[in-house]
């Protein structure tokens, strides 16, 4: 059983999508038993997976027993292994928190929702766990398309907003297709490893310089990386608090990952960093993102926007980190895709609560939620924290090796936008707090607080909250043992 | 040195922790606040059991949690340390008994929430005082910035919410912006961040950077107060009186200097300070704190503002004495941690019991207090000596050892800023007293009659002033561990 892993983990959600999709028809209690067993067992086969990563290295597995390059392989790698546990853990816990909101934001279109919602983890999944660069591009297709069908279901300007993600969702895919059309005129194979063996002897190529760049800009594209990230707050403000929390924290760290397999495996450290020489405007690209990413959201009087652009500014975190070109770096990107995949979860959990309870996620719906809310504002303390970067939060350490690696890297202009940017948080988050702590005033010496009931998200909702903040807390006190057994692994030894 | 391990020090850091569960659970706010009790007793049982161990000169280790070689999380408990945990944890109890008097007296509101951040606030104190490394120190530091931001903004008012943005902006923004950097940039150098007896960072650098790391790390702990980075304590003063006397004259303020001590001795060395001739630098600006800071309080009519800017004052001649590089001055100012603890504790009780008491918070109003709460006025009187330093009172002590330590480094002028910081102590504690006693009777706006406080807030007030006096004579452990830590430093 534990040998088909890799294939049960995409083909179970993605039979299931069709089997809730059928369901649906029949009774609409059933999609969800049928989503949580079918993400059930792919967050098992994913977490298997890792931990037989850990003890036997790589596993290559042949999709339908065709050898490379002609058939598709899996590869998992301990750099997939970990995205593949973290994107399916995300996805369902997601699941069950989401449960309530769904059922009160659309009662009738369950069996879509599910079907979709499991369909685009099947995608995602498949995205990380693939060593195909063209059957990559499928997964990408699938986890889009079912992206922007979930996206659109949310409120009234969310189809527009949705339509605008697709273009360019669609302009991003579109690049990374044309960048491996180059790739396989070059090599002749779609294969991952096979071309990274091809590849070296022909890196003086325009050619191939042209597919890596192109390959950049479209997952830069998907990724929402500053000045590509147009199409992205929107698109998650408007969305439905179940999809929003479910591709908020997935998609970007996603594209991240597919960026980081690009720059490792398919081609190498050595000629992303030194043939390309690209690393510094990078990097510079990225501070640009941090920063601004930073600003715009300190322009915003709505949780979900602001945190919409929070997520921009992570995702230069990512980039940044993963274009100093030192190992630190590199490690700090990684764990910071694990870190925010988390983090963002967390936050937009929260808001997906707030939703339900407040009915809004403006500022001025938040008054007074410290008491209506306190484990739902708890939560958001503490993904506050590990996005601002406070020990003992996950946060703190990725931030810890991102900086290292900008010291290292000589490269002070990042590390001064990355505090800069826990700078910004520290008040962007603290801004919110005040509101839902001090709002509505009390007459004097805040007595009259006490009138106001507690008036909590349900438990079903509630607990898996809580599960990701103590996650938070407990990933970053075994920061140490993710770094020494999994990433120290991910990245090659060639870089230092 | 000889070290053992022990987990010890982990528990005195839990045990505050771990009983904020019961203090939320419990339905009676008398059994809430006898589970207070046992946490404060437990913590200072705890840490007092370790005093002998550090006595003999052995130190107690004990590791949390690895991460990158050099920066675990993890605890180290030495002779500096020991003093300050001995300090915060003792006077926790006292302040323990005084916040039921000042709470109940005045009938505050979320008083739960108040017992369990006070509770939360103590563990990352003595997580400071026990940190081995600059990592953990930080992680405490950070953990005391946001237990004590609810204590301060308590009363959840407009004035709470701008002094709360203040306290975080200041306190927050120069630790990530600052301490966090600099942090990072040293372990770049040295490849530790463990507190070592000549620091870890000689022989990394050049002097420019060795100059710019300092002037991070010592304003980057903003919660020393040193200015520019002064003015979010005055601020926090809209706290209720017992976070503070406890926090903002103990344990907040005082985790800032013994941060900027650490940094100073454990990360600099204070052979490398000297040999790079630093040691003139960090004289400069805490003598100007001092004296700056005792001009404004005399300036002050909010007697809790009044004290606020004399600690920031105080908290500087810590700082000086570190900063004179000589034996004796470092001893009188780590010791004066234990000195100013218990004479500004009193102080600030003081204030509160007169809040409790009349209602008033500014010392124009208090013209003849002395008649009405003769014993609150008698013990503020003992504080008063001992913050200006004069005998029979333990500030003394701290005092005298800072003028030798000023001699034997041959920095005349110092004893200039001491004598003339005294001389302002006097100046704006003085006139306050003399008028609380002998106003004529028709000045007196309060009637001729006793009538103290709750005996809650009265008797903890009378013990620390006690305890000031008692210092003077019998200073000990503090400054044995003084004394110690200073030996241990300069090899002598």
């Amino acid at each position: 059983m534990s040998q088909q892993y890799p294939a049960l983990l995409v083909v179970v959600p993605l039979l299931s999508a069709l089997i809730i999709s059928g369901a649906g028809w029949v009774n609409k209690r059933l999609c969800f038993p049928i989503a949580v067993v079918a993400l059930g067992v792919a967050a098992y086969s994913c977490i298997g997976l890792l931990l037989r990563v850990l003890n036997e290295g790589v596993i290559v597995y042949k999709l339908g027993g065709w050898d490379p390059p002609m058939g598709i392989a899996y590869y998992v790698d301990h750099l997939n292994g970990l995205v593949l546990s973290v994107v399916s853990v995300v996805a369902f816990l997601n699941l069950i928190a989401s449960k309530k909101s769904i059922e009160q934001e659309f009662p009738d279109k369950m069996g879509p929702f599910y079907a979709l919602y499991v369909l685009m983890v099947a995608g995602l999944l498949g995205i990380v766990v693939t060593g195909d660069a063209f059957n990559l591009y499928v997964l990408l297709e699938i986890a889009a398309l079912t992206g922007y069908g979930l996206l659109a279901m949310g409120e009234e300007r969310a189809p527009l907003a949705t339509l605008n993600y697709l273009y360019m969702g669609t302009i991003g895919a579109s690049f990374y297709l044309l960048g491996v059309g180059y790739l396989y005129i070059i090599t002749g194979s779609l294969n991952m490893v096979d071309i990274a063996g091809i590849l070296p002897s022909l890196y003086q190529s325009k050619a191939v310089l042209g597919a890596f760049i192109i390959c950049m800009v479209g997952v830069w594209l998907k990724m929402a990386f500053f000045p590509l990230h147009a199409w992205l707050p929107n698109a998650y403000t408007y969305a439905p608090s179940a999809a929003s929390s479910l591709i908020a924290p997935l998609v970007t760290k996603v594209m991240i990952y597919v960026m980081i397999r690009l720059m490792l495996t398919v081609f190498t450290p050595e000629f992303a960093f030194n043939i390309v020489a690209v690393s510094e405007p990078i990097v510079w690209l990225a501070v640009i993102a941090i920063v601004m990413g930073a600003i715009l959201a300190l322009a915003e009087r709505n949780l979900k926007k602001m945190l919409a652009y929070i997520v921009i500014a992570e995702v230069g975190y990512m980039v940044g980190g993963a274009w100093l070109g030192n190992r630190a770096g590199m490690t700090g990107a990684i764990l910071h895709i694990v870190n925010d995949a988390l983090m963002t979860l967390c936050v937009f959990l929260v808001a997906g609560n707030i939703v339900y309870k407040a009915k809004g996620y403006a500022f001025d719906d938040l008054k007074g939620l410290v008491r209506k809310m306190p484990f739902t504002m708890g939560a958001f303390v503490i993904g506050a924290l590990s996005i601002i970067g406070v020990p003992p939060t996950c946060g703190f350490f990725s931030k810890w090796y991102l900086i290292s690696g900008a010291i290292q890297a000589g490269h002070y202009g990042f590390m001064v936008a990355l505090l800069f940017s826990s700078l910004v948080s520290v008040v962007l988050f603290f801004r919110v707090i005040e509101i839902c702590y001090y709002e509505p005033f009390g007459d004097h010496h805040g007595h009259d607080h006490h009138s106001e009931p507690m008036d909590e998200a349900p438990i079903t909702m509630l607990v898996p909250l809580l599960i990701v903040a103590a996650g938070l807390i407990l990933v970053g006190l075994y920061t140490s043992d993710i770094i020494n057994h999994i990433i120290e692994f991910a990245i090659p030894k060639g870089l230092v | 040195m000889e070290t053992i391990t022990s987990i010890k020090p982990l528990l005195a850091v839990l045990v505050s922790l771990l009983v904020t569960p019961m203090l939320v659970s419990s339905r009676a706010p008398n059994v809430r606040e006898a589970w207070t009790f046992v946490a404060a007793a437990a913590k200072f049982l705890i840490i007092l059991s370790m005093l002998p161990t550090i006595l003999k000169g052995t130190e107690i280790v004990y590791t949390v949690a690895e991460f990158p070689p050099g920066a675990a999380i993890k605890f180290r408990v030495d002779a500096f340390g020991m003093l300050f945990a001995l300090v915060s944890s003792s006077l926790w109890i006292i302040t323990s008994a005084y916040s039921i008097g000042y709470m109940r007296g005045l009938k505050e509101h979320s008083q739960t929430r108040y017992f369990c951040y006070f509770a939360f606030a103590l563990s990352a104190t003595i997580g400071v005082a026990f940190s081995a490394n600059l990592l953990t120190l930080y992680l405490f530091y950070e953990m005391l910035s946001l237990a004590t931001y609810p204590l301060v903004t308590h009363h959840q008012d407009h004035e709470g919410r701008s002094s709360g943005r203040k306290y975080l902006l200041y306190i927050m923004g120069t630790s990530i912006a600052f301490v966090l950097p600099a942090m990072l940039i040293s372990y770049d150098l040295a490849g530790t961040l463990e507190f070592g007896k000549q620091g870890f960072l000689a022989g990394t650098g050049s002097k420019a950077l060795m100059g710019l790391l300092l002037v991070m790390l010592i304003f980057g702990f903003a919660k020393a107060a040193i200015m520019p980075f002064h003015s979010w304590l005055p601020a926090a003063m809209v706290a209720p009186t017992p976070v503070s006397a406890l926090l903002h004259a103990v344990a907040v303020v005082k985790v800032g200097v013994f941060c900027v001590v650490r940094v100073l001795t454990g990360v600099f060395g204070i052979d490398l300070l000297g040999s790079l001739n630093f040691g003139p630098f960090i004289i400069f600006i805490a003598s100007v704190t001092i004296l700056v800071g005792s001009f404004i309080a005399l300036s002050q009519d909010g007697l809790k503002r009044l004290l606020a800017f004399s600690t920031i004052a105080q908290l500087s001649y810590i700082v000086l004495g570190v900063g004179l590089l000589s034996p004796k001055g470092m001893t009188g100012g780590m010791a004066h941690i234990a000195m100013h603890a218990f004479g500004k504790i009193t102080l600030f009780f003081c204030a509160g019991a007169i809040f409790v008491a009349t209602g008033k918070k500014n010392i124009s109003e208090m013209v003849g207090i002395g008649r009405r709460m003769p014993v609150t006025m008698a013990a503020f009187f003992i504080g008063s000596l001992s913050i200006i330093g004069m005998p029979p009172c333990g500030g003394f002590v701290s005092k005298w050892y800072l003028v030798l330590g000023s001699l034997e480094a041959h920095q005349m002028p110092i004893l200039f800023v001491l004598l003339g910081s005294s001389l302002l102590n006097a100046a704006y504690f003085m006139p306050f007293v003399y008028r609380a006693f002998f106003c004529k009777p028709d000045e007196a706006m309060f009637e001729n009659t006793v009538k103290e406080a709750p005996p809650f807030c009265v008797v903890p007030l009378v013990i620390t002033a006690v305890i000031s006096i008692i210092l003077l004579f019998y200073p000990q452990p503090f400054f044995r561990l003084a004394s110690m830590m200073v030996q241990s430093i300069t090899g002598t």
